[in-house]
């Protein structure tokens, strides 16, 4: 038996793994989109949150901006490979939401291979894990042409 | 809109460092003592005591106006006790600037200090997933650095600005630095010393880095009249202060947030909270950016103060290289920005960095600023942001 492949936090993102999309909300009210769904800035036309629904982001977007951790972060960020293996982290803009979403680019990527305006896709990846589950989270990984 | 002023009768500064042994009640009291002395006020004449509050020290650190009023001796004053991050100075400067002029109370002190373990700053420790504070660091690893790296690449991108731009920013602050005896760092620095410094988070290098520190500030605030019947007739006034909060929808990932706001109903990708955080503070002292004289600003990174020169108008977006490189923003410049050193020199000391700021523009002002005085300084401003959304800035002028 494998491990269980479960979210490292619960309702923001799906574990769709050929296809993985983040969850956001969008307010029924004025069209804003949220990301997490209830936990970013808030619409004041739109605050209520029987007037947001859940709604999946694009799942594309272009590199706003790029960095790279060089030096482990702190906890609870958990460090899973000694020595610490730096990676590199993006900002994509989607463009129907009109909004910046950060993540951590795939294991591989290099900040060499990093260029603002570069186009992206979610994807899955194990953030860490124990003796029963894997706990993942979304990333970015380069947009593969094949889809 | 032109509100009240009030007149800061003195400063004082524990210097910026690491204490291992001193706790932030130390610090604060060393500072707090030395503004009183500063503002030749005894400590049984204050009124109010607005203490800047400290998360990284247990309960004393939570109720800080209590704290330093205990530690100084109680006496009856007022007190209250504020956290707004890095804003957490200006608050407890706002509320004590509340206080005089509705009259509650004529004479007041505001101190802050920290002492914090070394390395980067983290989150309040438990599980809390409904905390962006904590899913960013518990997914993302998106550390304080990260932030400052993506404005910088963006930069960049945008704008052309290069690596050694923001070197040179550092160079310039660590030669202000270097005049500053409350400073932490007082070497001075080349562009290639920067560039030899390891890299933190791309483009940014540990040089760049502001790092953190143990500090303490303080200021004595009083009415005008006050300040009068003490004999003061030309105080330092602060005309302006604010502590505004974002309008939605903020278009820049600002600390702790994992995303933007959305614009995709305002249509406005260039609306950002920290250009709203000077507006109001010149709104308030009813001036524009071309009245300042000097500035001192939140330069968490070489790169993050050449946002600021465009977050308070200093110029159009794009052009705070220019100003660097023309020597305007360096002491003897047209507009010099951070004459104490910045953030680069001193770390940050949280809920004392935003009140040393104001005793940065106080020394300024008064002209007692030593081997980094700013000519002919009657106006200045100081800015920073408190994570999640806590504008800080203050307006004053001689």
């Amino acid at each position: 038996m494998g491990k269980k492949r479960v979210p490292a936090v619960e309702g923001m993102f799906t574990m769709d793994h050929s296809s993985p999309a983040l969850i956001g909300g969008r307010s029924t009210v004025s069209g804003s989109y949220y990301f997490p769904k209830d936990l970013g800035g808030n619409d004041p036309e739109a605050v209520s949150d029987r007037n947001r629904e859940e709604v999946t982001l694009s799942n594309k977007g272009k590199v706003w901006s790029y960095t790279s951790a060089d030096y482990p972060p702190a906890l609870p960020y958990v460090i899973t490979e000694e020595p610490f293996r730096p990676f590199v982290i993006a900002a994509v803009e989607l463009e129907k939401e009109s909004m910046v979403i950060c993540g951590q680019m795939m294991p591989g990527i290099e900040i060499s291979d990093m260029q603002v305006g570069m186009e992206v896709q979610v994807a899955l990846d194990v953030l860490y894990e124990d003796d029963e589950s894997q706990y993942f989270v979304w990333k970015w990984e380069p947009l593969r042409r094949d889809n | 809109m032109g509100v009240g002023e009030v007149a800061i009768l003195g400063a004082g500064m524990h210097p910026w460092g690491k204490f291992v042994g001193k706790s932030f009640i130390d610090l604060g009291v060393h500072a707090a003592n030395e503004a009183l002395k500063d503002a030749n006020v005894e400590w049984g004449e204050i009124q109010f005591v607005s203490g800047a509050n400290t998360v990284r020290n247990g309960y004393p650190g939570w109720v800080s106006g209590s704290t330093f009023a205990n530690a100084l001796g109680f006496q009856g004053a007022q007190l209250a006790s504020s956290y707004a991050a890095c804003a957490s100075g200006v608050t407890a400067l706002s509320i004590a600037r509340a206080q005089i002029l509705s009259g509650v109370c004529e004479v007041a002190l505001v101190v802050g200090a920290d002492q914090v373990p070394k390395g980067m700053f983290a989150p309040v420790p438990g599980d809390r997933p409904h905390d962006v504070d904590w899913l960013r660091f518990r997914l993302l690893g998106l550390s304080n650095p990260a932030y400052f790296g993506l404005f910088a690449r963006r930069r960049m991108a945008l704008h052309g600005d290069t690596e050694e731009d923001f070197a040179a920013v550092k160079v310039k602050n660590s030669l202000h630095g270097s005049k500053n005896p409350n400073a932490r760092f007082t070497k001075t620095f080349t562009v290639e010393d920067v560039e030899a410094s390891p890299v933190v988070a791309d483009p940014l290098r540990l040089l760049e880095i502001c790092t953190t520190s143990d500090g303490g500030a303080a200021i004595v605030v009083s009415s005008i009249d006050y300040a009068k019947k003490k004999g003061i007739k030309d105080p330092v006034r602060v005309t302006g202060i604010s502590t505004v909060g974002p309008t939605y929808p903020n278009s820049i990932i600002d600390m702790p947030y994992l995303a933007s706001d959305s614009w995709s109903v305002s249509g406005d990708a260039s609306h950002t909270f920290k250009n709203q955080i000077a507006q109001h503070a010149y709104a308030e002292a009813n001036i524009s950016p071309k009245d300042l004289d000097f500035a001192e600003v939140y330069d968490l990174s070489s790169a993050y103060e050449l946002d600021w020169y465009e977050h308070i108008g200093l110029c159009e977006p794009g052009m705070a290289r220019n100003l660097l490189h023309n020597g305007d923003t360096a002491i003897g410049g047209r507009i010099p920005v951070n004459p104490s050193g910045g953030l680069g020199a001193f770390g940050e000391a949280i809920p004392a960095q935003a009140i040393a700021q104001v005793c940065e523009l106080t020394w300024q002002l008064r002209g007692e600023a030593g081997e980094r005085q700013v000519d002919d300084a009657s106006v200045g401003m100081s800015i920073n942001y408190g994570m999640f959304g806590h504008g800080s800035s203050v307006i004053a002028r001689r």
